[in-house]
């Protein structure tokens, strides 16, 4: 034991000594010197081989030639070009015709679940049941229309935007600054009646001669709307902001005046194809207007 | 090993080793950040980006104060998911205003670099006030009190003005007009031709909680709005060297 002690002194030490313990002054192991030297001389060549060394006006670009914008630019082709057949099929048959093939509806509604799932979930949620002031897209209740054509182009031009000057366009007035209190309230009593019990049954006899008067241009005579303004069924027991009695009241005093952008800017035509198939198929889709 | 045993020299004297380390520091940090500020292809010009309106850089503030950069990123990068997901990758050009600039590094919500137009007015609306009852799976807090505190721009010339110091191109004009064009933006019956003049024809100019007077709601919607919508792409080459 001592005499192993006596050995290790033969070493250089630091000079350091704390209670009568040295501090050796060894060299680093071999292996990992020649790593440490290896590593630098990988960090040369790295800079030779990729973009690095700024210059006067602009970095040396590197022997290999990358570019991170050129390698997205070709991922996105390669993609692009794997799907450029189906997605050109999808992009110019007639719409009625996708749900006939089915090749072509399989990818659509892949495709088009994964446009909704990115695009269109915030507002019309994950399932498409909507959200108050947003339409359930499962239902067959349609505000312009459920035959694909109609989907195809609410969603390619959106409505009420400012962006598309194809989008739908339609607008309710505010009836607050048209129709007193009172016969608001009992043009509201008169609409719950069509599709359940009014609050108050003794208005409804006179909210009818409100409603032909003021509502009836849009939503009809017998109340089931226009799909040509967007104007919703009256008499079914699906609504849009909510058919309650204080709901209704606020949407008839200051209108309504709901907003979808345009997906043309945003979305390829086979993008938009693939999501009006998809919503389509959702449930409700409607066969094409003859 | 000639020069490499003299280490020992730097080792035990520790003011040689500080001067030293200082000047590899600065070697490094002179070679690594100032070719940023000169080199061509990190200025890449780009059209259509404008310094944002009164009403835009007082949302970008409150973007700021309530710490949405916590949990959003501005920052599209260039691969193809993210490309496919938020739309074109992120250029330096469009954060060239910003002081300081809202790239972020952490996406507990989605990235917001290109949210402009993507919702209506009136989802941003419900969603500040209610984030759950558009998003059911959201873990957002909910910025009600936004739509509650009005604003009357008593600040946002000076605001702009601390933006022109560090280089920002605003105009005398533009300060001057400031407070004007403030309230304008957020008021489609006013007259905002002067804004539109100053700003661009693009300039989103409507009622955007819906409710009258100017809101905190109504100035992080605008700002909102207009994010990623400002570069023109359609005249845009991506300069292939990078």
């Amino acid at each position: 034991m001592s005499k192993k002690q006596d050995d290790d002194l033969d070493y250089e030490t630091t000079g350091h000594e704390w209670d009568g313990i040295k501090e050796y002054n060894k060299p680093l192991p071999r292996w990992w010197l020649w790593t440490f030297y290896a590593t630098i001389v990988w960090a040369v060549l790295y800079t030779i081989a990729y973009p690095a060394w700024p210059g006067i006006r602009e970095a040396t670009p590197g022997l290999l030639g990358f570019s991170t914008r050129a390698q997205v630019a070709e991922d996105i082709a390669s993609f692009e070009a794997a799907n450029a057949g189906i997605n050109e099929r999808l992009a110019s048959v007639e719409l009625t015709e996708i749900a006939q093939d089915p090749d072509l509806n399989q990818f659509a509604q892949n495709a088009g679940g994964a446009v909704f799932r990115t695009w269109c979930a915030q507002c019309h949620g994950s399932g498409a049941a909507g959200a108050k002031g947003y339409p359930n897209l499962l239902d067959d209740d349609w505000l312009w229309g459920g035959d694909i054509e109609a989907i195809h182009a609410t969603i390619a031009h959106g409505i009420r935007n400012e962006d598309d000057p194809d989008a739908r366009w339609s607008q309710m007035p505010a009836f607050g600054e048209i129709l007193a209190e009172e016969e608001i309230a009992q043009v509201v009593n008169y609409v719950m009646s069509l599709s359940e019990e009014p609050r108050d049954a003794s208005m409804v006899e006179a909210g009818e001669t409100v409603y032909l008067d003021n509502c009836a241009a849009c939503h009809l005579d017998d109340g089931t709307g226009d799909r040509w303004q967007g104007a919703p069924n009256l008499t079914d027991a699906i609504w849009l902001y909510g058919g309650d009695y204080d709901t209704l009241m606020e949407t008839v005093t200051y209108s309504r005046f709901g907003v979808m952008p345009p997906w043309t800017d945003r979305l390829s035509e086979a993008e938009i194809r693939a999501v009006a198939a998809y919503v389509h198929g959702l449930g409700g889709g409607e066969a094409p207007a003859e | 090993m000639g020069i490499l045993d003299k280490h020992k020299i730097i080792e035990t004297n520790a003011t040689l080793l500080l001067i030293l380390s200082f000047l590899v520091v600065t070697i490094g940090g002179l070679v690594q950040i100032v070719p940023l500020f000169y080199l061509e292809n990190t200025i890449e010009e780009v059209d259509g980006m404008r310094p944002y309106t009164p009403l835009e850089l007082t949302g970008r503030d409150i973007y700021v104060r309530e710490g949405c950069y916590v949990c959003h990123s501005q920052m599209i990068r260039p691969m193809r998911d993210e490309v496919e997901r938020y739309g074109h990758y992120s250029l330096a050009a469009e954060s060239m205003y910003d002081h300081p600039f809202q790239w972020g590094s952490k996406r507990t919500g989605p990235d917001l670099a290109r949210v402009g137009g993507r919702y209506s007015d009136d989802w941003h609306v419900d969603h500040l006030r209610d984030p759950q009852s558009v998003v059911p799976e959201s873990v957002m807090p909910k910025y009600g009190y936004l739509e509650a505190t009005l604003l009357d721009g008593e600040y946002v010339g000076d605001l702009m003005a601390t933006h022109a110091f560090v280089g920002v191109p605003y105009s005398d004009e533009m300060v001057e007009a400031a407070r004007e064009d403030f309230r304008a933006q957020a008021d489609p019956d006013s007259d905002f031709d002067g804004l539109m003049e100053r700003y661009g024809e693009s300039v989103n100019v409507r009622n955007f909680d819906g409710q009258p007077g100017v809101s905190e709601a109504d100035a992080l919607i605008a700002y909102l709005q207009m994010l990623g919508t400002l570069v023109d792409f359609s005249t845009f080459t991506p300069d292939a060297s990078r």
